[in-house]
């Protein structure tokens, strides 16, 4: 169990979350590891929250995450970072876009989030929108906070960029790659000084 | 790396599989949409699961290989053919792919389809991992065809959904299998005509092949025991020995990698002999399985002392750390508490739904809203706050029906029925039926998004195109109720986005007395995007406006 890697990425409907996580664990598995992933897509998901295991190692048997369990959230929003937190071991990483959605109903957004993620996380990379707005598309945005939380992953940046290329949809990967580099940048500029996890 | 559903896709494909029929439903959907990219199988979303299961039966005794898929609830629907096609066998292999839902993520309910195969005595296989989802998909055929019967392959949600890796081609390319029967139906009467003397014999047929199914199971190749510690001598035993199978033997190895497992891949029927064997062979037995006691009952039944939902919950998904504490090797780990609360984020329908207006006018109005399955049963949370039942595929129109024989008079004017286009070609057209010729009052209302949405749009009987978006008929309401004796003032079409139109063609036509049937119609805006892409939009557009122009509700403002 111990040398399975555990990543949970988490979002919201439509940012892309599936196909970034399909690029980890196909990285994995380029690397010559074993990997699992798993989702739930529909109704429970349309418009709520959107989660994805990762799981990669010598041998993986559970394509889920237990709680406590998880190295690394990927979150695209604060606020699903906090709501998935039980999953995150106690030396975990975070890495998030700071860019809050509010649900549909709600009228206020909750105050001091990312000094809460800050007091909870071991390593936090935080992405501001206005670091990447004007350099990389809507689209590929996901790429962009897999490129950054992927300091945290013991993996060869190497097997990352194949997999990347494996799998952007036809006509993307230029973009995918680019948001992936710029991403990747930014959180080795916050980390800078900090060893990576290997 | 493979999800579960697109292994089995593949394993069908290897298997020279002919047909692929099935409707779509979480977890199952992405099976037959991986199996129509392949051009040598013939692929279709059947009218229902019933239809499905009844097209494959024929295929099957034709002489071609036929796949049919299904969630779990959608084996409800097929129930009928299901029990009698045990009984006439198969010349090629057929095999029936039953999705369960285990924590109900996308279902109404989360029964254990286990019993389904023990009730039609039919075999039923559940793989743990996308290889073994492709392999045993191919096992499933060789079974049905060696013990001339149907074959259950169970999948639940978390292996549907899951990717694993799978084993590499020999050669680096898939390579499909030769059909092992020749195309061709013979005619059988006493074996494919089940009148009353004919079932008899093959009641008799069936009993046989089960025992012999019995007695072969203890080797079949999807059983296996585990000693990852190495067997005990003769006479000693292990202090722990788990029974389990599908999903959770994953959690139970992860849990616990050194425990003794007799990993179940045949779940209908149970190797006694197996069984046995392993029992005797541990101290303490625990059988972890998700939903319902089906393995632990049958030990018990015979007098095999087992551990199972004294230990693990009944109901629910499992995880490694339910299992291993049921198995009481260790408590689950707790993970970050945060200090501050986030408030949910609800599922809904999706924001700018054409379809959100007809839920807050029926709302506004105070009716009783009947609904039904898909995107739109999301009309019952907030905002909308609008459907006060929902029970099956179909039971918006019917359960109106019953509610307003019973309903006082002062509820009678205020019941309406809310069914999508996919859903009311699946078993809402025989309920409006029932309602005419029981000469019914109610209005019922169809949305028409112009997909199946809810499953990830795929086209149904309304909405113009088959499987893989071939042109195809776009049942004319207007005309269906012709037919079916529905006056023409009773009948009205309305643009979604006409606000004052629904408004006013529901204060219209619920006044009115006997069937009326009121259409909505507006695109799912995410099938929108989609003809867009290959420039079907415009034609799809011009087509809905005309038919809005066409049947307009008579009287409405």
């Amino acid at each position: 169990m111990s040398d399975v890697f555990n990543v949970l990425m988490v979002g919201v409907g439509g940012q892309g979350i599936v196909l970034a996580s399909d690029i980890v664990a196909e990285a994995a598995a380029l690397a010559g590891l074993d990997a699992k992933k798993s989702e739930i897509h529909g109704m429970s998901r349309r418009g709520g929250p959107v989660f994805s295991h990762v799981r990669f190692g010598e041998r993986v048997y559970a394509p889920v995450i237990d709680l406590g369990q998880a190295h690394v959230i990927l979150a695209m929003e604060p606020m699903e970072l906090l709501r998935w937190s039980a999953w995150a071991r106690p030396d975990a990483a975070a890495c998030y876009l700071a860019e809050p959605i509010l649900p549909v109903g709600v009228d206020e957004y909750p105050d001091g989030l990312d000094a809460e993620i800050d007091r909870l996380f071991a390593r936090v990379v935080r992405v501001e929108l206005g670091e990447i707005r004007r350099t990389v598309p809507l689209k590929v945005r996901n790429t962009a906070l897999l490129g950054a939380a992927s300091v945290f992953f013991p993996l060869e940046p190497l097997y990352v960029q194949q997999a990347l290329e494996a799998l952007s949809p036809r006509g993307t990967y230029e973009a995918n790659q680019a948001a992936f580099d710029i991403g990747r940048g930014l959180a080795e500029q916050q980390l800078s000084g900090v060893s990576h996890v290997e | 790396m493979l999800s579960g559903n697109e292994a089995v896709a593949l394993g069908a494909w290897e298997a020279a599989v002919a047909v692929g029929c099935g409707y779509p439903g979480t977890p199952s959907t992405e099976i037959l949409e991986a199996l129509a990219t392949q051009p040598e199988v013939y692929t279709e979303w059947s009218v229902n699961e019933k239809v499905a299961l009844e097209v494959g039966v024929g295929a099957s005794l034709a002489g071609g290989r036929a796949l049919v898929t299904m969630k779990h609830v959608g084996v409800n629907v097929a129930a009928d053919p299901l029990f009698t096609a045990s009984y006439l066998g198969v010349r090629a292999g057929l095999v029936i792919i039953t999705a369960d839902d285990p924590d109900m993520h996308s279902s109404q309910n989360e029964q254990d389809n286990r019993h389904y195969a023990i009730a039609a005595k039919v075999p039923m296989l559940e793989p743990s991992d996308s290889q073994e989802a492709r392999e045993f998909t191919k096992l499933a055929f060789e079974l049905s065809e060696t013990y001339d019967t149907p074959v259950f392959l169970r999948m639940t949600t978390r292996l549907s959904h899951s990717k694993s890796l799978i084993e590499a081609f020999p050669g680096g390319e898939p390579v499909r299998g030769t059909a092992p029967i020749a195309p061709g139906f013979v005619s059988d009467p006493g074996k494919y005509v089940m009148i009353p003397g004919n079932a008899r014999r093959r009641r008799v047929a069936v009993e046989e092949r089960m025992n012999r199914l019995i007695a072969d199971a203890a080797a079949h190749p999807s059983n296996r025991v585990e000693w990852p510690t190495g067997e005990p001598d003769d006479g000693a035993k292990a202090p722990l020995g788990v029974i389990t199978s599908g999903i959770p033997y994953t959690y139970v190895r992860e849990a616990a990698p050194d425990v003794p497992v007799l990993k179940i891949g045949l779940v209908n029927p149970l190797s006694p002999q197996l069984i046995a064997d392993f029992a005797a062979k541990v101290e303490t037995l625990y059988v972890v399985e998700e939903l319902d006691p089906v393995i632990e009952n049958q030990l018990k039944a015979w007098g095999i002392d087992c551990i199972g939902k004294d230990a693990f919950p009944a109901i629910g998904e499992f995880t490694p750390a339910i299992v291993a504490a049921g198995l009481g090797l260790g408590e689950p780990s707790v993970g970050i508490e945060p200090a501050l609360s986030v408030p949910p984020r609800r599922p809904g329908l999706c924001q700018g739904c054409p379809h959100d207006h007809v839920f807050l006018e029926l709302r506004r109005k105070g009716m009783l809203i009947s609904g039904d399955i898909g995107c739109y049963s999301l009309g019952v949370l907030p905002p909308y706050n609008a459907m006060d039942t929902l029970l099956d595929m179909g039971a918006s129109i019917t359960m109106a029906q019953g509610m307003d024989i019973v309903a006082p008079a002062e509820q009678r004017g205020k019941i309406a029925a809310v069914i999508g286009d996919s859903t009311f070609a699946h078993s809402g057209i025989t309920g409006l039926l029932n309602a005419v010729w029981n000469r019914r009052d109610g209005l019922y209302i169809v949305l028409d998004n112009g997909t199946t949405a809810m499953t990830g749009m795929q086209p149904n009987p309304m909405s113009g195109e088959r499987m893989g978006r071939e042109d195809s008929v776009s049942v004319d309401y207007e005309l269906l109720a012709k037919a079916f004796g529905i006056p023409e003032k009773n009948v009205g079409m309305v643009d979604a986005y006409d606000t004052a139109g629904i408004s006013a063609a529901i204060d219209t036509l619920a006044e009115r007395s006997g069937v009326r049937l009121l259409v909505v119609l507006g695109l799912c805006l995410i099938e929108g995007q989609k003809l867009k892409r290959i420039n079907k939009l415009d034609g799809k557009l011009a087509s809905r406006k005309e038919l809005i122009f066409l049947n307009k509700v008579e009287g409405a403002k």
